[in-house]
């Protein structure tokens, strides 16, 4: 087999829509974050939102068979986790980091107390099925139907979610309400802008999206759900946001970046060609960490990130 | 006031001496204590102990208690729950179900030396009196089941979802290798190991990544098989599994599982602990001794003649295994044997 041959086999249209369903977790829980970090909060309990959105998820279509039922109960638990966590971040003003971790605590071991109470052993369900787009699914040049057009609604959705949060922040009074929130709390609040409100709203946001980043594992690429299910990814979520230097497409950069080294290793072992474990697994990491580097230094950082606002402090 | 903190002193000095020295049990049931680092139902390693224990619950009634603090990964997390079990007194066998554990409880068996402890996967017993320990020839199974998913790929191209490359986990992989490879030279056997224990979309991104490449037969071990599952359940592929039965769960992609029976070790334990040994001793699970069971899944989607064949091969290949002319790993790389206590 020649270089050429070696190449051909690993970069495959398989890879390719791998790389977009490993992102979709990652997308929804960083944009979603995207929205509480540009409004001054940082959220480390993501992860334990997404555990809990996604047995939230699992257990409802268990339960009634329904995916929209499913999807609807991670959004709802996801938004009452999101208030919780802005109850006590904006009106409690506790140490964001700490609580956080709180959350995510919390989430971890609900989310198995729950299923072992309530289901017991790991079940599959019927989770939502690719949607083959008319038209455009059979396209067969490099393999663009497949990778693009023959996806799950959730998969759809999550990279939706790019180019719409993009509008909000950009295009609309309330996307400048959370960057004024974000990076000058006092001087927004001088031109009436409730910074309360501002931070519970994308508080809630972040949320119900982490909800909904665990119910995409759980309803619609793995129909299934176990314990820690989410594995440590809302911390990568969280992570990918300053990567994306807090705008939603370097996020989703960052995103695709990190699955598609992910996908490649995978595919590169599916084929055969034999390297080391131990390097395969670190190599989405250390490439994205690579990349972090090299992605400039200009920060967009918002500057009252973690800073509780105290009117006339 | 001088009374009141004389009994004070009385009872703190009293109270003191109960830590130091812990009461045995003093009744006639025997108390085990375990942890496991992941849960009692993960279909896999923490279930296969759970499972015996609470076999050996139902067995002997009254006589038998057992406590079970499940998902401590994190030795540290571990290392509480033992100690406090260890100095309560209360257990008769305190067991660490995971091999990380081994350094915990070589620094509390020499601490606790009245206290039975057992740990596993592995045979090392440190040379403590009150340590056993007690592994599984998992390659035999592997075997096994290697060499029926040979029989049962059309395309030749069998791929095997692997989480660390160490203990019963890297046996089972290696043992289905080579039960692959001595069934049908020709096919395609391949591995990923994904470097977790639970990592359960990345798991299924592999078996996906092995259907996109031809595979027809998957196979896999640790508790984030059932993500691979429902990949080889959606695709119509085969499922074999390791550790515990996940038939339900595999439904008419199961054909079989290696199920580990730790009730066989724990019954000679608790028999040893009975007479005195506390330890001392490694035990293995085979097929030989009955700590290894091949299970036919009841839902497999197999024909009956297949079936049938299916069965006769794990018969023929269990009589093969046990009497030495199937040796399914070089000894190199395979379990090591039970060594009794000195």
């Amino acid at each position: 087999m020649n270089i050429l041959e070696v190449l051909g086999s690993i970069f495959t249209a398989s890879v390719a829509a791998a790389t977009l369903r490993l992102a979709t977790p990652y997308l929804f829980a960083a944009i979603g974050e995207t929205f509480a970090q540009r409004s001054g909060l940082l959220n480390l309990g993501v992860d334990g939102i997404m555990l809990m959105g996604a047995f939230s998820a699992f257990y409802a279509v268990l339960m009634t068979g329904n995916l929209l039922v499913g999807l609807a109960a991670a959004m709802i638990i996801g938004g009452l986790m999101g208030l919780a966590m802005a109850f006590i971040s904006v009106t409690l003003k506790a140490q964001q980091g700490i609580s956080g971790i709180g959350l995510y605590l919390f989430g971890l071991g609900m989310s198995e107390l729950l299923f072992q109470t309530l289901v017991g052993t790991p079940k599959s369900i019927q989770g939502f099925p690719p949607i083959y787009i008319p038209g455009l699914s059979d396209i067969q040049f490099l393999g663009i139907g497949r990778i693009f057009f023959s996806q799950n609604i959730l998969v759809y959705l999550a990279f939706l979610s790019v180019p719409v949060s993009a509008f909000i922040f950009n295009r609309t009074n309330f996307g400048l309400k959370i960057r004024a929130v974000g990076q000058n709390p006092a001087a927004a609040d001088a031109m009436d802008v409730s910074v309360t409100r501002v931070r519970y709203a994308t508080q809630i946001i972040g949320g119900v999206m982490a909800g909904v980043a665990g119910a995409s594992l759980s309803i619609a690429l793995l129909d299934v759900f176990q314990q820690n299910l989410t594995g440590g990814m809302g911390f990568i979520a969280v992570a990918l946001v300053y990567f994306g230097r807090w705008k939603p497409l370097g996020v989703m950069l960052g995103a695709l970046l990190f699955s598609f080294v992910n996908a490649l290793q995978l595919q590169i072992s599916a084929v055969g060609i034999q390297i080391p474990p131990e390097f395969s697994t670190m190599a989405p990491y250390v490439i994205t960490i690579i990349a972090l580097v090299f992605a400039g230094k200009q920060s967009e950082r918002p500057t009252a990130l973690t800073v509780p606002f105290q009117r006339g402090e | 006031m001088r009374k009141g903190l004389r009994f004070l002193a009385v009872g703190v000095a009293a109270f003191g001496l109960v830590g130091l020295f812990p009461a045995a049990a003093q009744d006639d049931v025997f108390r085990v204590a375990a942890v496991s680092p992941s849960a009692t139902n993960d279909l896999a390693f923490s279930q296969s102990m759970f499972d015996a224990l609470t076999m050996l619950d139902e067995e002997m009634g009254d006589a038998f208690e057992f406590t079970f603090q499940e998902g401590t990964f994190v030795v540290d997390d571990a290392a509480v729950a033992l100690r406090d079990w260890a100095s309560s007194g209360e257990y008769d066998l305190v067991i660490a179900h995971g091999s990380q554990y081994g350094s915990v409880v070589e620094e509390l068996a020499a601490e606790f030396p009245e206290v039975a402890f057992a740990w596993g996967t592995d045979v090392n017993t440190f040379d403590l009196p009150n340590v056993s320990a007690y592994t599984v020839a998992a390659e035999q199974g592997g075997y096994i089941n290697g060499a029926l998913a040979a029989m049962l790929s059309e395309s030749g191209n069998i791929g095997v979802i692997g989480p660390i490359e160490v203990g019963d986990a890297k046996l089972y992989v290696d043992g289905f290798v080579s039960g692959v490879n001595a069934t049908d030279p020709d096919a395609t056997v391949n591995v990923t190991y994904i470097q977790s224990f639970g990592d359960v979309p990345l798991a299924t991104e592999a078996a996906t990544a092995f259907v996109s490449n031809g595979a027809d037969v998957l196979s896999g071990t640790a508790q984030m098989v059932v993500g691979p599952i429902g990949v080889a359940l959606e695709d119509g592929l085969w499922w074999f599994g390791t550790q515990s039965s996940q038939a339900e769960l595999a439904a008419e992609s199961g054909v079989s599982f290696q199920v580990y029976r730790w009730d066989v070790v724990l019954r000679d334990l608790i028999a040893d602990i009975q007479e005195g040994t506390l330890g001392g001793e490694s035990y293995v699970l085979t097929l030989e001794n009955g700590g290894i069971e091949m299970e036919v899944s009841e839902f497999t989607g197999l024909d009956e003649e297949t079936l049938a064949t299916v069965e006769d091969t794990i018969a023929s290949l269990t009589e093969g295994i046990i009497s030495g002319d199937i040796v399914p790993l070089p000894s190199a790389e395979a379990t090591p044997e039970a060594t009794p206590a000195s």
